[in-house]
């Protein structure tokens, strides 16, 4: 297997779309776009992903996190109104810096929750763990009408975010700059703490082999519940940036992202982070330039994708070692 | 003769058997024994959904994959019969193309994502099923000059059809024959092989069993079925909109009926589907009552709320598959 192929993927549909799309400027534009948005799908499948690769959990229920964070998040912030709106990026900050620890800490609790009730009886049974998540999903989503109301909430992007600035002729959007440079935070965090911590070790050693680290004498149970709080609380992260993203947010957002977070994870290899970023950052450019240049396909350009990938490769990019 | 009729699997239980009876015997007298408009509507979703939850089961039960494009098959079988009738004319000739088509569509599509997921491991398929039957119902309500977007098609039938008494009993029948269908479908030596491919995939395939051709054999049945039990419901209703046949939420409602039910019979299908089917008619009137006499307490009449009836089926759920995994007629045949 050569593995740097899937990693050329990324610039070469970049490449391949240059000559579709009319003008150089708009090439950009939704080059950035794309990647803003396969960001922001990264940071909230990266945890899903990291969860089965360790323990073999598949957890229908992330979406839910998704959309708790970004309720939890909106509420903060639709809370500091007068710090939103202020024409100043510090005022700005002093908001969205706890909205956003709101909402990564409600989701992270929720989540710890979720694996201590709802998962914990049901490791190594993947379809009672289906069934249980899904279930889990539902009762969450409905929580959600039930406390925040059925209505679409709007959320407004802070005042120094929104609008666009130009780079030569291209407009590219302030709060898509924003997505990338934290979603690239985000994975340069991650790939430093897997590959360069003690902790990170362990974890990688765990996604190989469960027994063996526990035989070494190391608990691998409280290494497992934190990454599911590590990654609920991501996906509380990625729902409040998804939320600005879309400028509003409903109970269902959560169910609809993880429709495109099941491809990506499928496409990257289920459990491998690598994998699921090219994925996120394949979904995100594809969905960009064919809704440009072909607006009706759009639609089964993910699923187009997913196909392809998996003729490929069946097991997906970089598929762990199981 | 019930012996043969049953597959020779018979209930094997004395309460089992009565329940059975007469959910049998009041499917078949609904008209004369429950009249009313909103009665036989109740029973002849009842009859739609034994023969969608046993396909269903047939997926989940006896093959242990989870499936969630089910309702899409249902789909595909409303539309093909609401696209036919409503853009070609009321004619049997048209019905018959409908559902040819409908059937064909569904045997590919659950072929495909079968030899594309079922090949590597069995939680692909819940992934990818999900994946294809979310952009399904996208596209189904994008498609609007076809399809009627979300306000679905309203149709015509052919002449003898017009008649709720034929359409009931055509109805009826045809859910009852396709249940003993099932019936002998898993009682079979190719039932036998799907229960041993659940049990134990390594060993099946050791024994020489190609799995994945299996798997994927029941997917085409469990989506064959759902297509038929798809033509029925439109063709009783008269209409096909992504409520009554796409939505999520018609999944996990299948789901909850299954397990209900209980997993891996045909009759906890039939069970759960008539359990669930009537709670759900007559159990949100009476959240309406509680949700008006708990006005002017915080949350709780939100809680009790009619539109809230999925967070109590959620919360069920989750318990049923803890604590009652065998269901219904797991608990009586014991």
């Amino acid at each position: 297997m050569k593995s740097w192929l899937p990693l050329a993927l990324v610039p070469a549909i970049a490449l391949i779309a240059l000559p579709l799309v009319p003008s150089l400027p708009t090439w950009v534009t939704l080059t950035v776009a794309g990647l803003a948005m396969g960001m922001m799908i990264f940071i909230m499948a990266s945890g899903l992903t990291l969860v089965f690769g360790l323990m073999d959990v598949m957890n229908f229920a992330h979406g839910a996190f998704i959309s708790v964070g970004a309720y939890a998040g909106a509420s903060a912030l639709l809370a500091m109104k007068p710090a939103m709106q202020a024409q100043s990026l510090g005022a700005n900050l002093s908001a969205i810096v706890p909205g956003v620890l709101a909402a990564m800490a409600l989701a992270g609790a929720l989540g710890w929750f979720f694996e201590r009730v709802v998962v914990r009886p049901v490791y190594g049974d993947h379809l009672k763990q289906i069934l249980v998540t899904t279930g889990g999903l539902i009762v969450c989503e409905q929580l959600i009408h039930v406390i925040w109301g059925p209505d679409l909430i709007p959320l407004p992007r802070p005042a120094t975010l929104t609008g666009s600035f130009l780079i030569g002729d291209a407009a590219i959007e302030r709060y898509r700059m924003l997505a990338v440079v934290v979603g690239l935070a985000v994975f340069g965090a991650m790939w430093l703490v897997l590959n360069r911590t003690k902790l990170g070790l362990l974890i990688r050693a765990g996604v190989e082999n469960v027994e063996m680290v526990e035989a070494l004498g190391y608990r691998i149970r409280r290494l497992f519940v934190a990454v599911f709080v590590a990654g609920s609380a991501l996906a509380g992260l990625g729902g409040v940036m998804w939320a600005m993203y879309q400028e509003s947010l409903t109970a269902g957002m959560g169910m609809q992202v993880m429709v495109v977070i099941f491809i990506v994870i499928i496409i990257g290899g289920l459990g491998s982070v690598g994998g699921c970023f090219i994925g996120a950052l394949l979904v995100g450019l594809l969905a960009n330039y064919i809704g440009y240049v072909a607006p009706k396909l759009a639609l089964g350009s993910n699923i187009l994708l997913m196909v392809l990938i998996l003729l490929w490769r069946p097991r997906g990019l970089y598929p762990i070692g199981k | 003769m019930i012996r043969i009729l049953l597959s020779d699997d018979l209930p094997r239980s004395r309460v089992l058997s009565v329940v059975l009876l007469v959910i049998l015997i009041g499917l078949a007298a609904a008209p004369f024994v429950f009249p009313g408009t909103r009665s036989l509507n109740v029973a002849a979703k009842v009859a739609v959904f034994i023969l969608l939850v046993a396909s269903y089961d047939l997926l989940l039960g006896y093959t242990g994959v989870v499936s969630f494009a089910h309702t899409m098959f249902f789909g595909i079988g409303g539309y093909g019969v609401a696209i036919a009738a409503a853009k070609l004319g009321p004619t049997w000739w048209n019905l018959a193309l409908g559902v040819f088509l409908a059937l064909i569509l569904s045997v590919a599509l659950a072929f495909a994502i079968g030899l594309l997921s079922l090949r590597v491991r069995a939680i692909f398929f819940a992934m990818i099923t999900l994946a294809v039957a979310s952009f399904f119902q996208i596209l189904a309500s994008q498609l609007s000059e076809f399809t009627g977007g979300e306000d679905g098609l309203n149709f015509r039938l052919p002449e003898v059809l017009r008649d709720r008494l034929v359409a009931y009993y055509t109805v009826f029948v045809l859910s009852l024959v396709l249940f003993l269908v099932l019936l002998r479908i898993v009682n079979s030596p190719f039932g036998r092989v799907l229960l041993a491919v659940r049990e134990n995939e390594f060993r099946a395939e050791a024994l020489g069993y190609r799995t994945v051709i299996y798997r994927t054999g029941a997917n085409c049945l469990g989506a064959v079925l759902a297509t038929v039990a798809g033509v029925l419901y439109a063709v009783w209703l008269r209409y096909t909109g992504p409520d009554t046949t796409l939505s999520f939420s018609i999944m996990v409602d299948l789901l909850l009926m299954v397990v209900i039910g209980g997993m891996g019979t045909m009759y906890g299908a039939a069970i759960g589907a008539t359990l669930f089917v009537i709670a759900q008619n007559y159990l949100q009137d009476l959240m309406k009552l509680a949700s008006g006499a708990t006005q002017g307490i915080p949350l709780l009449p939100n809680l009790v709320h009619p539109d809230r009836w999925l967070l109590w089926l959620g919360v069920l759920f989750i318990v049923c598959v803890y604590y009652f995994p065998s269901g219904v007629v797991g608990r009586l045949r014991r």
